[in-house]
C-alpha cells in the first residue's frame, strides 16, 4: 500500500526539481492531447516550445511577453512571501493600464521627455490605488484579500470597458471600442530596432532585482518572510502587520500597474479592452513556479511567456485553438502543486497487514 | 498478590529515523505495584508507554502480560487487555457530559444502558473518594477533574494497568494529595501504576520501585523512598551535568514596573481574563507566578509584551505609561520577553538562528536605515550561542532543528544580551533537559544581580522557590497576595493557586522589597 508520510525536514532539492517535473509532466500531457486530437505530437511541441525560438525576432517577442509577467510578479512575490494572497494583479494591471492611457491621451499634444514618464508614473499611481483598496478592506475590515482582490478584477476589467466605450474612446475610430494611438512622445522607445522589444522589459528585470534585494537584505523584506512563516512570531516580534500589508500591496500594485501602463504605452500604443492577455492571473503561476524567489521568477516568467508564443504559433501553423495556451498554462500550475506535495512528503511503501514479529528464541516455536 | 508479575519487558528496542528512542529496556511490573518511570524528556518514556499501550510496536523484544508472551496490537486491545492510561493532555470532548465521554470508549453492550452506567461511574468514583457527577459536562470541570474523569474510565474499564503521564504537572498541591491517596488505594487493592514523572519528590513520595531512563537505556532501579533526590537526579541526567543552581539572596532596588488594576478580556472564548492584576516589579528582584495553567499566564504575558494592548495606565515601566503601546516600542524600553511556545512565537520555526536573532533584536544597532546589517547580526548570534553554551550546527541551522533546551537557551540569551531592565519569562524551563534548566536559571539569577527585575511564570514549584524572591498565584484571572519566599509554605501557595484568597492585590507586600 502507497503511503504518503511527512518528511521531517522539507527536501530543499525537491523544491527546484519540482518545477522541472511538473514541465516535463506537462510536456508528456501535451504529448498525449496532441495524438488524441490526431495531430502529430512531435511537431506540434516543436511548434509551441521551439519554433517561437528560432529567430532573434522571437526572442524579442518573448521578451515582450515576459515584461508584463515580470513585472506583475515581482510584486506579488512580495505579497506571497507574507502569506497575502493577493489575486489581483489582473486589476492593478488593467487601472495601470486605464491611468496611462487617460494621461497619454490628455498629453495628446504635448512632447518632450517628460510626458512619458508621467504617463507611466500615472499607471503607477492607478495600479497602486486600486491595491490599496484591498489592503484598506483588509486592514480595516479584515475582508479576505483573495476575494476582494478576485472581485477587483471584475471591477477593473469593467471600468476599462466603460472606459474605451465612453470617455476614451476614439470619435473617428469607427465605433470600435478603443482609445485613440498615443503620441509618440508617449510611446516607450525600442531596445531592438526592427523588433517590439520595449524598455519595458529593462523595468521588469529591474523590478525583479529589487524585490530579491528588498527580501534578501531589508528588514522589511525580513518582517514580510516572519509574517508569512509565522504570523504568531510576528506578532510577538512586534512587527507591525498593518503596515506590512499596506507596503506589500502597493508595490505589488504599482508593479501591476507599471506593467498595464507599459503595454498601453508599448506594443499595442493605445487603450483597448483585451490589454491584458491574462497577465495578473497568469503571473500567479510565475511566482509559484519561480518558488516565490525573485530570481527564479525571471526564469519562469520566460516559460510562460514562451507559453502565449507557443500558442499563437500553433494558432497560425497548425490551425489550432488558441486556448492550447491557457491548456499548457493550466497544466503547467496542475502539476507543481502535485509535484510541490512532495517537498513536504514523501511516498512510502507500506505492508498492508504487517506480520506478527517475534524476535525472542524463548517464544514462538511455530515460527521458523 | 505482591508477588505476580504483570507486566514485564525484556530488551525492547525501538528506533526512530535518527534517533534510539527504546535501547534494549527491560522492566518488571508486579501487581499492586506503583512503579516510576523518570527521565528527562526525550530520554524514552513516552516512548516506552506507548509500546507498552500498543500506540507503536517495538523493533524488537517481547513483551509479558501476566505471564503470557503477546503483542499489544492497537490501544484498543491494551484496553481489552486491562492495561489504561491517563494521557497529560486529556482525551475528552468538552462539549459532552461525563457519561457520554466514559460511554464512547465502552463496548456498545456496557455503554447502551445509561442509567447502569451512571451508577457504575458513581460507585466507582465514590469507592476512590473522586465525587463526579456523570451528568455534568466536562467543560464545567476543572483541570483535577477532567483527570479523574480519565481515571474513572480506566478504572470502568477494569484496568489492572495504569499509566499516568505526568500526572501532577496539571493539579495544585491540594489536588496531588488527593490523587495519591487514591493511587496508594488502588495500588492496595492491586492495580499496578506506572507513574511517569521528574518530579523527584512526588516520586519518593509514592512509589515504591522506580526505573531510570537516560538516552533510551535503562540507568538505573531503585526504590525511591530510600535513595536521595541527588541519587536519582544523577542516574537521571549522568556526571557530568550539574544538578541545581546556587541562587545567592537577592539584593531587590527600587520599583521598576508597576502593574495598576490591569482587566482585559481575551477574545478567545477559552481564554481567561484577567481581573484588577495589581502589582510592582522592583529591580534586582524574581517575581515568580505560579499557578495551574489556563488561569491567565498567558494573558498576563500578551498584556505585559505588548501583543496585547489594555489601557495606558496599567502598564507602567520606568514612570512611563506603556499599556497602549507596540510590543516593538516597549522592547526599546528595555522590556524582553520569553514567552511559553519556543516555536512559532519565540522563534520561526523555519527560519536560520541568525534571522532569529533579528526577530526581537533589531533595534540593538542591527538596521542601518532600510537594511539589515547582516555581519551584526551574526555577530550577535554567535555571541548568543557561545554564552549560553547552545548546541546547534551552527548559527544557520534552523530553529526547529534545535532540542528544546538549546532553542529555549537561544531565546533566553537572545534576550538576556538585550540588557533588558524587565524580563517577563513563562515557564522557561517546560521540558528542558536539566542542564539546560540550570543554565537558564543561572541566566535569569545573572540577569537579576545586574539589576534587572525578572518576572517568573511557571507551574513548577521547585523551581519558583529555588529562584524567586517573592511569589504569588494566578487563579481565574485574579493574582493573590505576593509572598517573600521565604514566609510563604507550599499549602498556602497551593491555596492561592486554587483561589483562596482575598480580593486581590490587597495583601500584596511591598515591603518585603524596601
Amino acid at each position: 500500500m502507497l503511503q504518503l508520510e511527512r518528511r521531517p525536514v522539507a527536501s530543499p532539492a525537491m523544491q527546484w526539481a519540482s518545477p522541472v517535473i511538473a514541465l516535463a509532466l506537462t510536456v508528456i500531457t501535451g504529448f498525449v492531447i496532441f495524438s488524441a486530437m490526431g495531430r502529430d505530437p512531435l511537431s506540434s511541441l516543436t511548434y509551441f516550445f521551439i519554433t517561437p525560438l528560432s529567430s532573434a525576432y522571437g526572442w524579442a517577442e518573448l521578451g515582450l511577453k515576459m515584461a508584463p509577467l515580470l513585472l506583475c510578479a515581482a510584486g506579488l512575490t512580495l505579497c506571497f512571501r507574507a502569506k497575502l494572497w493577493n489575486i489581483g494583479a489582473e486589476g492593478h494591471f488593467l487601472m495601470g493600464a486605464l491611468g496611462a492611457s487617460i494621461a497619454a491621451v490628455q498629453l495628446q499634444e504635448q512632447t518632450g521627455l517628460w510626458v512619458l514618464p508621467v504617463v507611466l508614473l500615472v499607471g503607477i499611481v492607478f495600479g497602486a490605488f486600486w491595491a490599496g483598496l484591498a489592503a484598506g478592506l483588509k486592514n480595516r475590515f479584515h475582508a479576505n484579500e483573495i476575494l476582494t482582490t478576485i472581485m477587483l478584477n471584475y471591477i477593473a476589467l469593467n471600468v476599462v470597458v466603460y472606459a474605451v466605450h465612453g470617455p476614451l474612446k476614439d470619435p473617428f475610430g469607427f465605433g470600435f471600442p478603443q482609445s485613440i494611438m498615443f503620441s509618440n512622445s508617449a510611446l516607450l522607445p525600442n531596445l531592438i530596432p526592427g523588433t517590439r522589444l520595449h524598455i519595458g522589459w529593462l523595468f521588469s528585470l529591474l523590478a525583479a532585482v529589487a524585490a530579491w534585494v528588498v527580501l534578501a537584505r531589508s528588514f522589511i523584506g525580513f518582517q514580510l518572510n516572519v509574517l508569512g512563516q509565522d504570523s504568531r512570531a510576528a506578532e510577538f516580534a512586534g512587527f507591525k502587520q498593518r503596515w506590512l500589508v499596506w507596503f506589500a500591496f502597493l508595490v505589488a500594485g504599482a508593479m501591476a500597474g507599471l506593467a498595464g501602463a507599459s503595454e498601453v504605452t508599448g506594443p499595442i500604443g493605445q487603450l483597448v479592452p483585451q490589454v491584458s492577455a491574462n497577465y495578473g492571473y497568469t503571473a500567479i503561476i510565475v511566482v509559484f513556479l519561480g518558488r516565490m524567489h525573485p530570481l527564479g521568477i525571471i526564469a519562469a516568467s520566460a516559460l510562460l511567456a514562451l507559453t502565449f508564443l507557443g500558442g499563437e504559433m500553433l494558432q497560425i501553423s497548425m490551425n489550432m485553438p488558441k486556448s492550447i495556451t491557457q491548456l499548457f498554462q493550466g497544466l503547467l500550475l496542475f502539476y507543481l502543486l502535485i509535484s510541490d506535495a512532495f517537498i513536504h512528503f514523501r511516498v512510502r511503501l507500506k505492508p498492508a497487514a504487517p506480520e506478527p514479529r517475534q524476535t525472542s528464541a524463548t517464544l514462538a516455536p511455530q515460527e521458523s | 498478590m505482591l508477588s505476580t508479575v504483570r507486566l514485564k519487558l525484556d530488551n525492547i528496542t525501538k528506533e526512530y529515523p535518527g534517533c534510539r528512542a527504546n535501547d534494549g529496556v527491560s522492566l518488571e511490573i508486579k501487581a499492586g505495584e506503583i512503579h516510576a518511570l523518570l527521565g528527562e524528556n526525550g530520554a524514552g518514556k513516552s516512548t516506552l508507554m506507548k509500546v507498552i499501550y500498543g500506540v507503536v510496536q517495538p523493533d524488537s523484544g517481547t513483551l509479558q502480560w501476566n505471564g503470557k508472551h503477546l503483542r499489544v496490537e492497537s490501544p484498543a486491545h491494551a484496553r481489552q487487555l486491562g492495561i489504561g492510561m491517563v494521557f497529560q493532555h486529556f482525551s475528552l470532548f468538552e462539549t459532552l457530559t461525563v457519561a457520554e465521554n466514559i460511554a464512547l470508549g465502552l463496548p456498545a453492550n456496557m455503554s447502551r444502558d445509561r442509567k447502569q452506567l451512571d451508577e457504575t461511574i458513581r460507585d466507582v468514583s465514590q469507592r476512590y473518594g473522586m465525587d463526579i457527577d456523570p451528568r455534568r459536562y466536562v467543560n464545567t470541570l476543572s483541570t483535577g477533574e477532567q483527570q479523574r474523569v480519565e481515571i474513572v474510565r480506566c478504572l470502568i474499564q477494569e484496568s489492572t494497568l495504569l499509566i499516568l503521564d505526568e500526572p501532577t504537572s496539571v493539579l495544585t498541591p491540594q489536588e496531588v494529595d488527593t490523587l495519591f491517596t487514591m493511587l496508594r488505594q488502588l495500588a492496595a487493592e492491586g492495580c499496578s501504576i506506572v507513574f511517569i514523572s521528574h518530579k523527584l519528590r512526588e516520586v519518593r513520595e509514592l512509589c515504591h520501585t522506580a526505573t531510570v531512563l537516560r538516552q533510551g537505556k535503562v540507568t538505573g532501579r531503585c526504590e525511591p523512598a530510600v535513595v536521595s533526590i541527588d541519587d536519582i537526579a544523577r542516574l537521571m541526567v549522568g556526571n557530568d551535568t550539574p544538578l541545581q543552581t546556587r541562587v545567592d539572596a537577592a539584593v531587590p532596588l527600587g520599583p521598576l514596573m508597576h502593574i495598576r488594576d490591569l482587566s482585559y478580556r481575551t477574545k478567545d472564548p477559552f481564554g481567561t481574563a484577567l481581573k484588577h492584576i495589581d502589582f510592582t516589579l522592583h529591580a534586582g528582584e524574581i517575581l515568580g507566578i505560579a499557578g495551574v495553567a489556563g488561569n491567565g499566564q498567558d494573558e498576563l504575558l500578551r498584556a505585559l509584551s505588548g501583543e496585547v494592548r489594555t489601557s495606558a495606565q496599567s502598564v507602567v515601566l520606568d514612570g512611563v505609561d506603556i499599556g497602549e503601546r507596540m510590543p516593538g516600542q516597549r522592547r526599546k524600553m528595555g522590556l524582553a520577553v520569553v514567552p511559553e511556545e519556543r516555536l512559532g512565537r519565540g522563534a520561526v520555526p523555519e527560519l536560520s538562528l541568525m534571522h532569529n536573532t533579528l526577530l526581537t533584536a533589531y533595534h540593538r544597532d542591527l538596521l542601518k536605515g532600510p537594511w539589515v546589517r547582516f555581519g551584526q547580526v551574526r555577530a550577535l548570534a554567535q555571541r548568543i550561542c557561545e554564552r549560553f553554551g547552545v548546541r546547534s550546527a551552527g548559527i544557520d541551522s534552523q530553529a526547529n532543528s534545535l532540542s528544546g533546551g538549546n532553542l529555549q537557551k537561544f531565546i533566553l540569551g537572545r534576550e538576556a544580551l538585550q540588557e533588558p531592565k524587565v524580563l517577563v519569562a513563562s515557564h522557561p524551563t517546560w521540558g528542558v533537559d536539566v542542564g539546560s534548566a540550570v543554565a537558564i536559571h543561572e541566566a535569569l539569577v545573572s540577569l537579576r544581580d545586574q539589576g534587572a527585575a525578572v518576572l517568573l511564570i511557571s507551574e513548577d514549584l521547585d523551581e519558583l522557590y529555588q529562584l524567586c524572591t517573592r511569589i504569588g498565584a494566578l487563579c481565574d484571572g485574579r493574582l493573590s497576595p505576593l509572598a517573600p519566599t521565604g514566609q510563604i509554605s507550599i499549602e498556602q501557595l497551593g491555596q492561592w493557586m486554587a483561589g483562596e484568597f482575598e480580593s486581590p492585590g490587597l495583601g500584596e507586600d511591598d515591603h518585603a522589597a524596601a
